[in-house]
């Protein structure tokens, strides 16, 4: 998984000439625009529409049984996969199995926003230590999480256990290499200002460089975020008991279509909605990059 | 100077008053006894053998105000880091007050050419990052960056993010967080460069202003020459490759000085010797080149 590099924090204010009276100019900003705009109504409206059209060519291809190169004839139409969603949602089952893998993704994901912030923390201060790891990361991280599993189950006592391993490992890179990257980028000229104002190394790290490295940081738990999800369906779909992604599998056995497309989607609703999550709570963090109000 | 509330709505009711002038609090917050910097046969080394500083000797009286002249590139930052402590020279010694410098420190406030507030924090909390690091609990440090913010004018913007301040702006809570620590020396690396014309202008006798109420010594790096002239008690001119100290010019001009007095002779002269000085170095340095290519 590439870790996308962090966004300079983007400088809307757009500063116009105003003089005074006495004669003195200073610069004033004005008001922002561009980048940070919001998406007009109209947008949202196309885009509710483009998933509209979706599923009518999906109703049809299903209904009419399509069948050139790919075949809709074994794939539920959007009403069927509906009706049967209702009947799901009044099950207890369905919702122990969301529980399940969101219970999974919480603690793998904890495990590794700790661990990668701290381990990207202490690469970037420490030379001997980003030597040390660096090895690791870079042999280790290529490793798909499906390609652990087996070696997680025989490490592991319980499956439980080999599936949060596997987890938190696919979360971990992004968060590890994105800490690293911002703690990397700070700027000179912070460190000297915060020198000649008497901090030590402490405060430099606590009021320079952790703010300064925090946008790459939340970039790197969103990507994280998404990887989670990634790597904790490799490891329910072939070790596990419970989970949405071994419903998912699960229901390929038993042949009950329409599951297998609840499944999905409902793995993909989990994933944008907890990448959300992960982006609305480090906003107020990041206030200080869109203060231009 | 108005109160913190009433700043507040004489802003909102009088953009023309936007930014009052620095430094009216009518108080001398020291007597200059210290801040004696003395300059002793220093060179630096760039780290690949050749000389960005050689030789430089200087005496600075507490109090004083210095110019440090000369073309981009010369060595007059690298020369000034030396005093802040951010370099070490290779021979010689940079003593204040009769002590060795050796690492930055609160005594010695710096006020970089632009971009140096930490964007993270609020214009308050960057003036008060100083006092804290000195050990003040963070309220009182507040009230002490209160203090400073309303001696610049800037009380109004004291919760919001450097983001929103104009260049101007933005360099007064420079010197305002340079200064919260009540440090002996002031060393200000270009800090107007980066200024249009006319803010510049404001801001150069906004900072005379306030060095008159602090006696504090300056240290005050540009390759302008009139400010050089404007601003100075001594203006010392500097050679290129490697940098020297080639000239050391006592400004005749009384203070408080005024706008007004950059047509008076005694400023022509001055200039035109700054000039003359510079232009034969320059001249020089080109023909060096050309005989090196």
């Amino acid at each position: 998984m590439a870790v996308s590099t962090t966004p300079e924090p983007i400088d809307t204010t757009v500063p116009a000439e105003r003089q005074s009276a006495t004669g003195r100019t200073e610069t004033v900003p004005t008001q922002k625009r561009g980048v940070g705009a919001r998406i007009p109504w109209g947008s949202y409206g196309v885009r509710v529409l483009a998933i509209v059209g979706a599923l009518v060519l999906w109703y049809v291809l299903s209904a009419t049984g399509f069948n050139f190169v790919v075949s809709f004839e074994n794939v539920p139409d959007p009403i069927v996969v509906g009706k049967q969603l209702l009947v799901l949602l009044h099950s207890g089952e369905f919702y122990t199995h969301i529980a399940v893998s969101l219970r999974r993704i919480l603690i793998s994901f904890t495990i590794a926003a700790v661990l990668g912030i701290l381990v990207g923390i202490l690469m970037g201060r420490s030379r001997i230590f980003a030597d040390i790891m660096m090895p690791y990361i870079e042999t280790l991280r290529p490793i798909p999480a499906v390609a652990w599993i087996p070696l997680a189950i025989l490490m592991f006592p319980t499956e439980e256990s080999s599936i949060i391993y596997i987890t938190a490992l696919g979360a971990f890179f992004p968060v590890v290499l994105s800490t690293l990257h911002g703690v990397q980028q700070t700027p000179e000229v912070y460190v000297r200002a915060a020198k000649s104002l008497g901090a030590g190394r402490a405060a430099i790290l606590r009021h320079v460089v952790l703010p300064g490295a925090l946008p790459s940081i939340m970039s790197g738990l969103a990507i994280g975020m998404g990887v989670a999800w990634f790597s904790l369906l490799a490891g329910e779909i072939i070790s596990g008991q419970y989970g949405i992604g071994y419903f998912t599998w699960n229901a390929y056995s038993l042949v009950e279509y329409e599951n297998i497309v609840i499944g999905m989607l409902t793995i993909g609703g989990l994933g944008t909605l907890s990448t959300w999550l992960v982006k609305q709570a480090s906003k107020p963090a990041l206030r200080w990059q869109e203060s231009n109000q | 100077m108005t109160s913190d509330s009433t700043g507040a709505s004489t802003m909102t009711e009088n953009t023309t008053e936007i930014i009052p002038p620095m430094g009216k609090t009518g108080v001398n917050h020291f007597k200059p006894e210290t801040g004696h910097i003395a300059i002793d046969g220093v060179s630096v080394d760039f780290g690949h053998g050749a000389l960005a500083v050689s030789g430089a000797s200087l005496d600075i009286q507490p109090g004083e105000f210095i110019c440090l002249l000369g073309p981009s590139g010369c060595g007059k930052s690298t020369l000034m880091n030396t005093v802040a402590g951010f370099v070490q020279p290779i021979s010689g010694a940079v003593r204040m007050d009769g002590e060795p410098i050796k690492a930055p420190g609160l005594d010695r406030g710096m006020v970089f050419q632009q971009h140096s507030l930490f964007p993270w924090k609020t214009v308050l909390d960057n003036v008060a990052f100083g006092p804290l690091m000195a050990g003040q609990p963070r309220e009182k440090a507040r009230s002490t960056a209160r203090a400073f913010l309303e001696m610049v004018g800037l009380s109004t913007y004291a919760k919001r993010f450097p983001s929103v301040l104009s260049g101007g702006m933005k360099q007064r809570v420079g010197i305002a967080r340079a200064l919260a620590n009540y440090p002996k020396v002031l060393l200000m690396d270009e800090p107007f460069g980066a200024l249009d014309a006319q803010t510049r202008l404001v801001m150069q006798e906004n900072l005379l202003q306030i060095w008159s109420e602090f006696g504090i010594t300056v240290i005050f790096v540009t390759h302008d020459i009139d400010e050089a002239v404007f601003l100075a008690d001594r203006v010392v001119v500097m050679s290129a490759s490697p940098g020297r100290l080639i000239a050391d010019i006592k400004v005749d001009l009384e203070r408080p000085r005024s706008m007004a007095m950059a047509t008076s002779p005694s400023f022509v002269r001055t200039k035109q010797q700054c000039l003359d000085l510079i232009s034969a170095e320059s001249k020089r340095a080109f023909e060096m080149q050309r005989a090196v290519g």
